[in-house]
């Protein structure tokens, strides 16, 4: 099992394949993602991984965080997640990934915080189907109608579908297409929809439910001059 | 200019260097040259009619094209930088008061003809396709005169070898 990325989502366009056909992508950007810290099976009981991503101001983060960054000797991250690695797939601290770490074509689960729609009503947040427009229907035309039976059982039954705040929770789309990564910029472009608004954070795994394709990169894909231009530091 | 801009402006500019599209507008009719695959072999098929409206802005413009085949309405979107399309001409440069002339709908036969264009406007850019025509013509030949030289200068070589 790999690690996973974080990336930040920057919209959605549309590109043409070799073919010609009209290909509606994701656009995911991937800045100074490093590891900052692993969980280890004999001190934590798991292994894992713990990334960071993007660039947080000193001064807004907190002092905690600061020590956390420091033992790491990592630049501040403005968002910081754990992914559970199998042993033989642990990174070492500092390391930074690249967007190689997925191949085109592989793949992926995305996870991110869906948009916020507010308080909405049965139809919209659960597909009902509503009332008729007509026939004598008197203000009961988008009502989600009776939530139940009579005296006996005498409640309305848990789990009941009802209006309500809708958006804005943690979604997982799962067996979604890497269509291409773009290395200088740092993007992974994604074929379709991803959850989340324009900013947000996303988490990109291997797909558990398809097979990893043979040339991907294992542990991961590091950056290699990031990795050279830090030891003559260290040596100096 | 924020990415996604900017990898729309990419895909524009590798388009836009194989074929560049004329001025057109609602009304007039074009012939867009298609490229369909059948099977493993690829051609060229043209697809003619009357352009009733162009929608979108920059990457994601598209036309809509409406032609009467056999009787039949027939109306096919074209996005402006499909690879697809391997271009388009301007047959004919109609006069409308529309941006979207989806009233062709509802009309068959002599009312859904549209009258032709003879401003001034129209002139000039019929001038300056047939230019563009005629300079795309002569890079051609040039281009095919070049590479005669270029083999007729190859041959001896290889002959006093």
């Amino acid at each position: 099992m790999r690690s996973g990325v974080i990336a930040q989502k920057v919209g959605m366009t549309r590109i043409y394949n070799d073919a010609g056909e009209h290909v509606p992508v994701t656009v995911l950007r991937m800045e100074n993602c490093q590891v900052v810290a692993q969980r280890t099976e004999e001190k934590n009981g798991y292994t894992a991984v713990q990334l960071g991503v993007g660039l947080a101001k000193v001064k807004n983060t907190p002092k905690a965080l600061r020590g956390h960054f420091a033992t790491a000797s990592v630049e501040p991250k403005a968002k910081v997640a754990e992914f559970r690695v199998s042993a033989d797939n642990l990174l070492d601290v500092g390391s930074e990934i690249t967007v190689e770490h997925f191949v085109a074509g592989q793949k992926v689960d995305v996870t991110g915080t869906s948009t916020g729609k507010g308080f909405q009503g049965v139809i919209k947040r659960h597909n009902f189907g509503g009332g008729r427009a007509t026939h004598g229907n008197s203000l009961s035309h988008r009502v989600h109608g009776s939530t139940g039976q009579r005296q006996d059982p005498g409640k309305v039954f848990k789990g009941k579908k009802m209006a309500g705040h809708m958006g804005q929770t943690r979604v997982t789309t799962q067996n979604v297409e890497v269509v291409s990564t773009d290395l200088d910029r740092g993007l992974i472009l994604i074929r379709g929809a991803v959850p989340g608004s324009k900013g947000a954070w996303i988490l990109v795994r291997d797909a558990v439910k398809a097979t990893l394709p043979e040339n991907a990169p294992k542990p991961a894909a590091i950056r290699a001059a990031q990795n050279d231009s830090a030891q003559p530091g260290e040596g100096a | 200019m924020d990415i996604i801009r900017e990898l729309e402006a990419e895909q524009a500019a590798k388009i836009e260097a194989k074929r560049t599209l004329p001025e057109f507008q609602p009304g007039d009719t074009v012939r867009v040259n298609v490229r369909v695959t059948e099977g493993s072999r690829t051609r060229i098929q043209a697809y003619e009619g009357v352009v009733i409206a162009r929608s979108g802005a920059g990457f994601q413009e598209s036309f809509t094209v409406r032609k009467i085949s056999y009787g039949e309405g027939v109306e096919r979107v074209f996005p402006v930088y499909s690879p697809l399309v391997e271009g388009v001409e301007v047959v004919r440069r109609g006069k409308v008061r529309r941006a979207k002339l989806y009233y062709l709908r509802d009309r068959r036969g002599k009312s859904a003809r549209i009258t032709e264009n003879t401003g001034v406007r129209a002139r000039k850019l019929n001038d300056a396709e047939r230019a563009a025509l005629d300079a795309e013509r002569a890079r051609i030949e040039a281009e095919k005169v070049a590479a005669a030289q270029k083999l007729a200068a190859e041959t001896p070589k290889e002959a006093a070898e």
